[in-house]
């Protein structure tokens, strides 16, 4: 293993810097493709109308209209290769300092939907695997297959009704109580804002584990060596944590792992509906607001957090299975 | 005469099938199955690929699947071998061989999986001891699965049964598709489970190799037995009582490789009577009514006109 390290560390580097190259010129090519029109975006036709001609054009040269799109690609790249992503042009921020404020909200509720789903989602799929046919498992089933058809949006505006309009036990919307200074904010204040989001964000994100667990559990239930394991006298919790576990896990924990990017989409969507200042409303607004600079950063963080968790799949794949961890050393 | 360790009378195994929409239909694919096992002998199980041996391993380690149900009566030393019983004595004094490594946790090591997980002292020593005797080098604990060569997997699996004290051995196809060698040297390890006492009911499509180590053989034909013989039985065509066993002895190389035509009948279109009938040249009218399993010369028939 310790001689293929460099090489595989090597390997995903360049990958993933093929990746960000890629990505940041299909965003690019994206915006510039996109309809909207930064000024009138963000000026307004009114306030555009009553301008001077020169007021209009430090404007346009403000957003960037004028400026040839490979020209302005290149000099955003050669400012991010050296480490600087520009400022933002709706928050009048560094572009760093706006994502490290968004990325930590955002963070916060992803983290906390991505344990939940994980651990829920694998308990639901193993009970309902191990009871296949039962009540139990019908039941689990049946949830499963309408939550995964369901909008995550749609599911927010649910739980945002029931809970914090009628039942009023959650906070309508963002991140920290209204009218607190900054400073004032406790965690608890954090966590009391963030459950419904989260709660939207891991009830989408169970059913797809739930439903591929239970699928590998009677897959593994079924098998040889589980058989095998009940004719030596094994049974009960003990058959499941030393015979069947494993299997199950390993597909359950790389899907967890890939499943980042859906929770990242999922996200911005459900940050929309709770108005939670997070990652993906900055990204709607930077995308609807032309902030180019800002949707660029974004995108690439995103992308580094989707790759990062299929990269960690994939080594956690060896440190499960010791067909592919010995496997890949005897060649 | 001692009580035998395992006696099997009458098993029948059928399946509950969906057929054509929702109709069910029952499929008996085990049909009044009778042997018997002593202690310290070998009895093979003998009969071709596919016609539902193995279930008779699962019917008596209590493990058929849910699908299936299972008449008779299985005797296990003196005392009805019910679903509690087998389920306590299955894994200690009642011991599987399986036929293949996909019986074997993937993902853990060899070692661990052949102590059953079970750390102390004395267990610890029994392993290092029937590796030493299997020839088997101590890394070998530290494999997994699929890192063994077909050679040492017979002898981890054997292995798995010799951990136990086991007074009933049953193993499943023990040597599929090896070569002569490691076939051999694997019903030998059989022999010496034998010889230190245990009852061992080996299950095999192989009656060549069979012969050679065991002590009396049930030939199974159409998920039944149709005759129990000793292994000296199988020297001369003529010491043989049924008819199926006489055409697998006229078809072993050295006697000839004589075959018969035809196959065995398929569960869904069984005949009625004796279920050789329509391959067999003796067979008459009455050959269509109910077939008695008689003792003759020592051993069990299920054939009207044995002598």
């Amino acid at each position: 293993m310790n001689r293929r390290w460099p090489v595989f560390l090597l390997k995903n580097l360049v990958r993933m810097t093929l990746l960000v190259i890629c990505i940041s010129i299909v965003t690019f090519g994206l915006m510039k493709a996109s309809p909207v029109d930064p000024l009138q975006a963000n000026v307004g036709q009114a306030a555009l109308g009553s301008m001077s001609q020169e007021q209009r054009e430090k404007l346009e040269e403000y957003w960037g209209v004028n400026t040839s799109p490979v020209e302005q690609y290149l000099s955003w790249a050669g400012d991010f290769i050296r480490g600087d992503m520009g400022t933002s042009l709706l928050y009048r921020q560094p572009v760093t300092r706006v994502i490290a404020v968004k990325l930590s909200n955002s963070l916060f509720l992803m983290v906390m939907a991505w344990i939940l789903s994980g651990i829920l989602g694998f308990a639901l799929g193993a009970l309902a695997g191990m009871n296949q046919g039962r009540l139990v498992d019908k039941c689990i089933k049946g949830y499963c297959l309408v939550i995964s058809s369901t909008p995550a949006f749609w599911l927010a505006l649910l739980l945002l009704m029931v809970f914090a309009v009628w039942l009023g036990w959650f906070p309508i919307g963002l991140s920290v109580p209204i009218g607190v200074e900054a400073s004032g904010v406790t965690l608890a204040d954090r966590i009391y804002h963030a459950v419904l989001p989260a709660l939207t964000l891991s009830i989408t994100g169970i059913s797809n584990i739930a439903l591929h667990t239970r699928e590998k559990m009677i897959e593994v239930m079924g098998s040889d060596y589980i058989l095998f394991a009940r004719m030596r006298g094994e049974k009960g919790l003990r058959l499941l944590r030393r015979y069947a576990l494993r299997g199950v896990l390993l597909p359950a924990v790389t899907l967890h792992f890939a499943s980042i990017s859906e929770i990242f989409g999922g996200s911005v969507l459900v940050e929309q509906v709770f108005s939670y200042p997070g990652l993906g409303q900055a990204a709607v607004a930077a995308g609807l607001g032309s902030d180019m600079p800002l949707l660029m950063a974004i995108t690439i963080v995103s992308a580094l957090f989707v790759f990062g968790g299929n990269l960690a799949a994939n080594i956690l794949y060896g440190v499960i299975d010791p067909r592919i961890r010995r496997g890949g050393t005897a060649e | 005469m001692k009580v035998p360790v395992l006696k099997i009378e009458h098993m029948n195994i059928s399946f509950t099938q969906y057929d054509r929409g929702m109709r069910q239909v029952e499929l008996p694919t085990i049909r009044d199955l009778n042997v018997e096992v002593h202690e310290g002998e070998i009895v093979a199980v003998v009969g071709s690929s596919g016609s539902g041996k193995s279930l008779l391993a699962h019917g008596v380690m209590g493990v058929l699947p849910y699908n299936a149900s299972m008449g008779g009566k299985i005797v296990y030393r003196g005392e009805e071998l019910t679903a509690d019983r087998i389920a306590r004595l299955r894994g200690n004094e009642i011991v599987l061989v399986p036929q293949s490594l996909s019986y074997l946790n993937p993902f853990a090591k060899v070692g661990y999986q052949i102590r059953k997980g079970r750390k102390d002292a004395q267990t610890r020593q029994r392993l290092d001891d029937i590796f030493k005797r299997y020839d088997l080098k101590k890394e070998v604990e530290d494999l997994y699965p699929f890192e063994l060569s077909g050679g040492m997997n017979r002898r981890v699996l054997i292995a798995t049964a010799m951990i136990e004290n086991p007074r009933l051995v049953i193993a499943d196809e023990p040597t599929p598709g090896l070569d002569l060698k490691v076939a051999k040297r694997a019903m030998r390890h059989f022999r010496e489970l034998a010889d230190m006492g245990a009852a061992v009911l080996i299950i095999t499509h192989d009656l060549e190799l069979a012969l050679e180590t065991v002590d009396r053989i049930a030939v199974f034909y159409a998920g039944t037995t149709i005759e129990e013989a000793g292994v000296g039985d199988f020297e001369k065509e003529e010491t043989l009582r049924h008819p199926y066993t006489k055409a697998l002895w006229r078809a072993m190389p050295k006697n000839g490789f004589q075959f018969i035509p035809g196959s065995q009948p398929y569960v869904k279109n069984m005949p009625e009577g004796c279920p050789f009938m329509p391959r067999c040249g003796q067979c008459t009218e009455a050959c269509r009514g109910q077939i008695p399993y008689k003792e003759i010369r020592g051993g069990r028939v299920r054939c009207l006109y044995a002598e």
